[in-house]
């Protein structure tokens, strides 16, 4: 099984407060990935380093190597780099536009001019994102007019527009309902498949239903790495235990 | 019972002002109503302002707000840019701020000074619209600035991720993102600008404004305006041929609540674009 | 990326801009008249005497009828504009406030020479048949045209320290049983009080350098006044007035660039106590 992406020796600091300790993951092709821990382990820090979006803060800095396909991702354009690997965040943040133009935004600036291609490639996302049934009657409706499960789907749409190989899902469902929380992991779940998934969540169902594998962070540090099954059903680690169990969170 | 009188007093007080203003704008509505006619907007000046009209100083104004407008909205939405998206707060954005905020505090004489010594004199440009617009964009400038940054802010982070996520580069992220969500806010700040560039008389006097009722034929010739025609006017006039002041007074009033009223439209709706 | 630096470059330089006007002002103001300046001295500021057909530049008469227009104006617009700022701020209903503000920003808009005008007209003629003075154009003009002037700042200014106020003060002081105007005049002014001051010190700026309003209505008599009731001259005034007459740098013309220069620094010294006092720059 092929790892898509590797991460060696990955330390982080905000400032002088150090948020990542010695991070160690490989991300496997065509899997989902979980990444678990209490609040302010850093998992959010972690899954943002992937793509390169720490570096629009200031004052963070880094030191360890990230590889996409055995490329060190600070010797990609940053630019391809993100294209290639997409992010969906965790308050759905649709662009002020239409739904057509929030989907075709991405397809547009990569350089996609042709109206007939980018008619193609706004109903092949949102039929991947399971949303095109719902939408196809006025793509020139308000992206902010939709519900918030629609709008997060219309966010994965988004991301699949530009073709990524992986995709980060930083909490999708935490500010979403039981109902379409249920439509989006069923989604994720599909999409692996053809894409490669990494998730961050603070809720452990999620991760129990979703993932392949788990990874659990506490303090900055990954404490433990394993198959979903194992992780949930034989954890090495005591603090995994304990966290799994719900007695601390 | 103490309470009550107070509240007395403090309505009065603001029943005063708005009386204040209704009686200044009934005023010049009132005596410049009688003035104002299509041929006092399209005709020349004649008997030294007391007769025809005031086409010359309407097209100068126009120029005059034109060229400002050139010059300080690159200038002011340009270096709002620039300290939102492009710097951190450090020395650099200190220098500009104190610029921006200090120059805001010059008075519009001191900028008619300035005008002449630099624009006219020293870069030898003469009394001209140009060098009248400039003095009015130094004028302007930190308005614009000061509006466009808060237009600028005003939108939210999370537009900016996601489209940084989707791999957009800053440039494009500002021209598809930033700018058209902020444009209103920018706008606003803009159209107030344009109210008080065109009132101005202190910082065109010296720079632009003639008595003579030449039309200009480029931005090299100087020009009668608006607010240099009124005092014109108002000092040297006879109680009894007072109208075309009226009139002037008039137009420059009702150009004063156009630009208002937009302002307060454009704000509106980008308070309103922006609510998430 | 290179495109992007160049953009980063030039934009930088635009945000210069104002920095780098301000800089000029200072240059050319401070060239033209520091030299006359240094010549006269402190007599500048503190003689009587300005005559350019003898040479003697002397501005104490124009700093007293700037001073005095401006004192006069704050006499009469503080207390309308804080009243109204805590009318706004206090009791108003939403809707009535609302209906307020575009109010006050129209107030702000209107340009100086009609207010000049309408001062010319109304405020003169009311002035001269009122208290049976030989002309209207007075000291106490020029104070009620400015007072209108810089009621828009103290009211908005006012308003926002007002309303800045935190709010368990007040409910803290009603929860003693205090009453509205107790609690206004214990609390929240108090409370507001460097706002307020900021928004005065902001008025005083803006009066001391208005120039059109009050060469309409000033008289311009360059004689110190010692009533409200007399003709005086602006410093603002001065230098509108004679720089038509001014050959360009003769001792004349940099003589009014000196009195630029000291309308210069107290309109920057006050911009400074104010924005330390923490008021907001309209």
């Amino acid at each position: 099984m092929k790892e898509k992406m590797e991460i060696e020796d990955l330390n982080l600091w905000y400032g002088t407060f150090q948020a990542l300790k010695d991070i160690e993951l490989d991300i496997y092709e065509n899997r989902v990935t979980a990444i678990i821990g209490p609040s302010g382990c850093g998992k959010s820090t972690l899954i943002r380093c992937l793509n390169r979006m720490n570096d629009l803060l200031d004052s963070v800095t880094i030191e360890g190597e990230i590889e996409l396909d055995d490329e060190d991702i600070y010797k990609i354009d940053v630019v391809t780099l993100r294209r290639r690997i997409g992010m969906v965040f965790q308050k759905p943040n649709p662009f002020p536009m239409s739904i057509f133009d929030n989907i075709a935004y991405g397809p547009k600036i990569h350089g996609i001019k042709d109206k007939k291609k980018l008619r193609e490639i706004v109903e092949d996302s949102l039929k991947r994102a399971v949303l095109w049934d719902e939408v196809r009657d006025d793509l020139n409706k308000s992206a902010l007019d939709l519900s918030g499960g629609q709008q997060q789907r219309l966010c994965i749409a988004r991301t699949l527009a530009v073709k990524p190989e992986v995709i980060l899902f930083d909490e999708p469902c935490s500010a979403l309902d039981p109902i379409s929380t249920r439509k989006i992991e069923d989604l994720i779940a599909k999409l692996k498949e053809n894409y490669t998934i990494v998730i961050v969540t603070h809720n452990m169902q999620q991760a129990a239903r979703v993932s392949d594998y788990t990874a659990f962070m506490y303090l900055g540090e990954m404490l433990e790495f394993d198959t979903t099954k194992n992780i949930f059903t034989n954890p090495k680690n005591e603090k995994t235990e304990s966290y799994i169990s719900g007695r601390f969170g | 019972m103490k309470d009550k009188y107070i509240y007395a007093l403090l309505w009065a007080s603001t029943i005063v002002t708005a009386a204040i203003l209704i009686f200044i704008l009934g005023f010049v509505v009132l005596k410049g109503s009688s003035a104002l006619s299509i041929e006092f907007l399209i005709d020349i000046p004649r008997e030294g302002g007391e007769e025809g009209g005031i086409f010359p100083a309407i097209l100068g104004t126009f120029y005059l707000v034109a060229v400002a407008l050139v010059v300080a909205v690159p200038l002011g939405v340009g270096g709002a840019l620039y300290l939102v998206e492009f710097q951190k707060e450090n020395i650099i954005t200190k220098i500009i701020r104190f610029g921006a905020d200090t120059l805001n505090a010059v008075p519009s004489i001191i900028f008619g000074l300035f005008g002449f010594a630099f624009l006219v004199y020293y870069l030898k440009l003469g009394v001209c619209i140009l060098s009248g617009g400039i003095t009015l964009a130094f004028m302007v400038l930190p308005t614009i600035l000061r509006t466009s940054e808060e237009a600028l802010r005003a939108v939210p982070n999370w537009d900016k991720e996601g489209s940084y996520a989707l791999g957009a580069t800053k440039l494009q992220t500002i021209k598809n993102i930033v700018l058209p969500q902020s444009l209103s806010g920018i706008i606003t700040g803009i159209v107030l600008s344009i109210g008080r560039a065109a009132g101005e008389t202190a910082p065109i006097i010296f720079t632009a404004a003639i008595l003579n009722p030449v039309l200009p034929e480029s931005v090299f010739d100087p020009t009668m305006s608006l607010p240099s025609h009124l005092y014109t006017l108002v000092s040297e006039s006879t109680p009894e041929k007072l109208t075309n002041a009226y009139g002037t007074a008039l137009v420059l009033i009702i150009l004063v609540l156009i630009t208002t009223y937009s302002a307060m439209l454009f704000r509106k709706h980008f308070t309103r674009h922006v609510r998430r | 990326m290179n495109t992007e630096k160049i953009v980063e470059k030039i934009l930088l330089i635009f945000a210069l801009s104002a920095t780098l006007v301000i800089f000029l002002i200072i240059l050319f103001l401070f060239k033209e008249g520091l030299p006359i300046l240094k010549k006269e001295g402190l007599g500048f500021i503190l003689g009587r005497i300005w005559n350019p057909g003898k040479g003697i530049y002397e501005t104490l008469t124009f700093i007293v009828g700037s001073l005095s227009v401006t004192f006069l104006a704050l006499l009469i617009a503080v207390p309308l504009g804080v009243s109204c700022a805590l009318f706004l701020a206090e009791i108003a209903p939403k809707r009535a406030e609302s209906l307020f503000r575009p109010v006050i920003e129209l107030l702000a808009g209107i340009p100086s020479v009609v207010y000049g005008m309408f001062g010319l007209i109304v405020i003169v003629r009311f002035i001269k048949v009122s208290f049976d003075v030989p002309t209207g154009e007075t000291v106490l003009a020029g104070g009620i045209v400015l007072a209108v002037m810089i009621l828009p700042i103290i009211i908005s200014v006012s308003e926002d320290a007002i309303k800045s106020v935190p709010r368990i003060y007040k409910e803290g002081s009603f929860a003693l049983g205090a009453t509205h105007w107790q609690t206004m005049k214990r609390v929240i002014l108090p409370t507001a009080s460097s706002g307020i001051t900021a928004s005065i010190i902001l008025a005083m700026g803006r009066a001391i350098g208005e120039t059109m309003a009050v060469v309409l209505v000033m008289g311009n008599v360059e004689m110190i006044p010692k009533s409200i009731l007399n003709p005086a001259e602006a410093l603002t005034s001065v230098i509108l007035l004679e720089m038509g007459e001014a050959s360009v740098g003769g001792t004349h013309y940099q003589a009014l660039f000196a009195v630029g220069i000291i309308l210069f620094i107290i309109v920057m010294i006050l911009n400074i106590i104010s924005m330390k006092l923490g008021g907001r720059k309209k």
